[in-house]
């Protein structure tokens, strides 16, 4: 495969550093006391989505979880509209009705972040059969994590899509927990990638703190869709630097195991790839991260001067 | 007009919104070759191709997502559950995710899909095949509800529904699909939530849905019989729910009966009666009485089942007691 150019390795430094960024906004927000409800940060995982999405269209679709926003922002999120939403506002994408959890753009491909573990399966394998239905070549794309991996749901979507041979792409982010219960208890497997030839479909592990690496194995599993061969599923290993949810004590995991993967930031990890193989330099990069700064300021000040919805819009948009 | 049972009305539907739409397509459990489990798509895999008569695996969390997922994506799904106790194994693609995408995505997303299923008792099916359960569904906003109880409405809601941009549940009586009625040829509609008035009277409302329409009909001849009027009032849809026509006739006869093959407890009469406590009490010359099935599963054994389902008889029964 022929590795990205300039452009799109710039373009996945910049998405990179924009979830950062929004997740350490929505961190000290949250703590702040600013955002209601529950946030579950992406922190850690960037590389996964970034890749990911690198490799999408606009008119490809995703399906995303509850810990959603470095998908919905790797697949071309607005920022100030998630993070109006995430702030409960009339602006924000849901018009503050979904919030961090159901953040969705049907219109670039967005499913919707899913507030139900493994629910997003199934509905991958509905939009995927919307492509294979009209004899279009878009690809879904199924985020799901290492607890979702255990849901019926998800099976039934993998064997659905295995049957139909669908354009379904399923990316298992294995970050060690489904909320404080270690892989090791809720599986007596090692790599979730194993359970694709249950599936008769190609399984792959590979490094989720490596975003080339994602984006190597993406590429290939979405041609693979593309071109009517059927669905994969990868596994991405990565681990989220925060607790299940921000308020999470984190009692269940050693602080010596976020220190050892902290060492493995995908972030520096990726810029002195870039910056070794002299494919950017380090004003570029610092241009980039200066101009991500800038937009989550943005979001964030959008998000705080704008209304919360009206009391009237309770009961709008139930129905169609 | 032609004759033609609950079951053809419910095929011609579907054939009808295939040909003119092409984005409609059915998705379900042996809904191909085989023509559904009752029967009711047979002959649409062999007009229409096995792109737009889809069987599925046994799983049916992924017909119901599916049909979600692709009607969130632009098509217009038409998903069949054998039977509607099997919506268990995959409610929450419905509740969770289909009822309300639309709502938490702040009115950005359409779900145009139709679950069809069938319910009810009477074929010795047992607890797990015989139930029904629309005040579930009634229950989740975001979801409308349609429970036809003639081969006219059948055909007429279920182009409805297909049509509809919102998810609608389709609750079929197994024990109407060879009943006969006047239904044309051509394609016609029937609003959700527009109920029928099935028979005038002037002395009991009986507001009845699905094979209890029958019943309500068979009891009122009965009682025509020793002098008392009965108007039948058939909601058609449950959600949304035409309580006007329902007050309307209450206002009129001054006395309401409820009938439905449900469970009493937390049925879907306790919200109509409720909506006639709020919009009409001071009209009830009488306390109101609700004709459902028993609080227990449903049995297996014929004398049993017979037993668990409410009846002509028990409305007849209900309305005397009124006076």
């Amino acid at each position: 495969m022929k590795s990205p150019d300039k452009k799109v390795l710039l373009s996945m430094f910049g998405t990179m550093h924009k979830i950062r960024a929004f997740e350490t906004a929505c961190q000290e927000f949250f703590a702040a006391g600013k955002i209601p409800g529950f946030v579950h940060l992406y922190l850690g995982e960037e590389a996964v989505a970034t890749g990911a999405c690198a490799t999408l269209r606009k008119t490809d679709m995703i399906t995303s979880t509850h810990r959603g926003h470095g998908h919905c922002l790797a697949k071309g999120g607005d920022l100030k509209f998630m993070m109006a939403e995430i702030f409960g506002r009339k602006t924000g994408y849901c018009k503050g009705k979904g919030g961090s959890m159901h953040i969705a753009d049907v219109h670039i491909g967005i499913l919707g972040a899913n507030g139900i573990v493994g629910g997003g399966g199934p509905l991958a394998a509905g939009a995927a059969l919307s492509s294979k239905y009209r004899k279009s070549d878009t690809v879904t794309v199924c985020f799901f994590g290492d607890g979702a991996s255990n849901q019926g749901t998800t099976q039934e979507a993998l064997n659905l899509a295995s049957a139909w041979k669908l354009p379904l792409v399923f990316i298992n982010e294995n970050n060690g927990y489904g909320i404080s219960c270690p892989q090791s208890k809720s599986m007596a497997i090692t790599d979730i990638a194993d359970r694709a030839s249950a599936y008769d479909m190609p399984g792959v592990v590979v490094d989720g703190n490596d975003v080339l690496a994602v984006y190597e194995a993406v590429s290939e599993a979405v041609n693979r869709a593309r071109q009517g061969k059927g669905p994969s599923l990868l596994e991405c290993k990565t681990y989220r630097w925060r607790g299940h949810f921000e308020g999470d004590p984190t009692v269940y995991r050693p602080e010596s195991e976020l220190k050892e993967w902290m060492a493995k930031d995908p972030i520096p990890r990726f810029a002195k790839k870039l910056l070794d193989s002299k494919q950017a330099t380090q004003a570029e990069l610092d241009a980039i991260v200066g101009g991500v700064k800038k937009e989550v300021e943005e979001a964030v000040a959008f998000a705080e001067s704008s209304p919360y919805p009206e009391l009237a819009d309770l009961l709008e948009d139930v129905y169609a | 007009m032609a004759k033609k049972t609950y079951l053809q009305a419910l095929n011609e539907a579907m054939r009808l919104e295939m040909e003119r739409d092409a984005d409609v397509f059915i998705i379900g459990e042996d809904v191909g070759k085989f023509g559904g489990c009752f029967g009711v798509t047979q002959g649409l895999f062999d007009k229409f191709g096995s792109e737009r008569v889809i069987d599925t695996p046994i799983t049916e969390s992924a017909i119901v997502g599916a049909a979600v997922g692709s009607a969130v994506s632009g098509l217009r799904p038409v998903a069949e559950l054998m039977f509607v106790d099997f919506i268990g194994c995959a409610l929450d693609q419905l509740f969770n995710q289909g009822a309300k995408m639309r709502y938490m995505f702040g009115g950005k997303a359409k779900v145009p899909m139709t679950l069809r299923m069938p319910q009810g008792a009477g074929v010795c099916a047992a607890a797990q095949h015989s139930q029904s359960l629309e005040a579930w569904f009634m229950h989740i906003p975001g979801i409308k509800v349609a429970i036809p109880s003639t081969p006219y409405d059948a055909k007429g809601l279920l182009i409805s529904a297909i049509r509809e941009d919102n998810p609608v549940i389709f609750l079929e009586h197994k024990m109407l699909y060879g009943v006969e009625g006047e239904v044309p040829d051509e394609s016609y509609t029937i609003p959700l939530g527009k109920a029928d008035v099935k028979r005038e009277g002037a002395d009991v409302t009986v507001v009845a849905t699905s094979r209890m329409v029958h019943s309500a009909l068979e009891a009122a001849e009965t009682l025509a019989a020793s002098g008392i009027s009965v108007e039948v009032v058939d909601p058609r849809s449950l959600q949304p729910l035409d309580s006007d026509t329902i007050v309307e006739s209450v206002k009129k006869t001054h006395a309401l009966v409820v009938a439905h093959e449900a469970v009493g407890f937390a049925g879907p009469g306790a919200e109509i009666i409720a909506q006639v406590a709020e919009k009409a009490l001071d009209y009830l010359d009488a306390p109101v009485k609700r004709v459902a099935a028993p609080f227990c599963p449903v049995p297996f054994s014929p004398p049993l089942e017979q037993a668990f389902i409410p009846g002509a008889d028990a409305i007849v029964a209900a309305v005397k007691s009124l006076r």
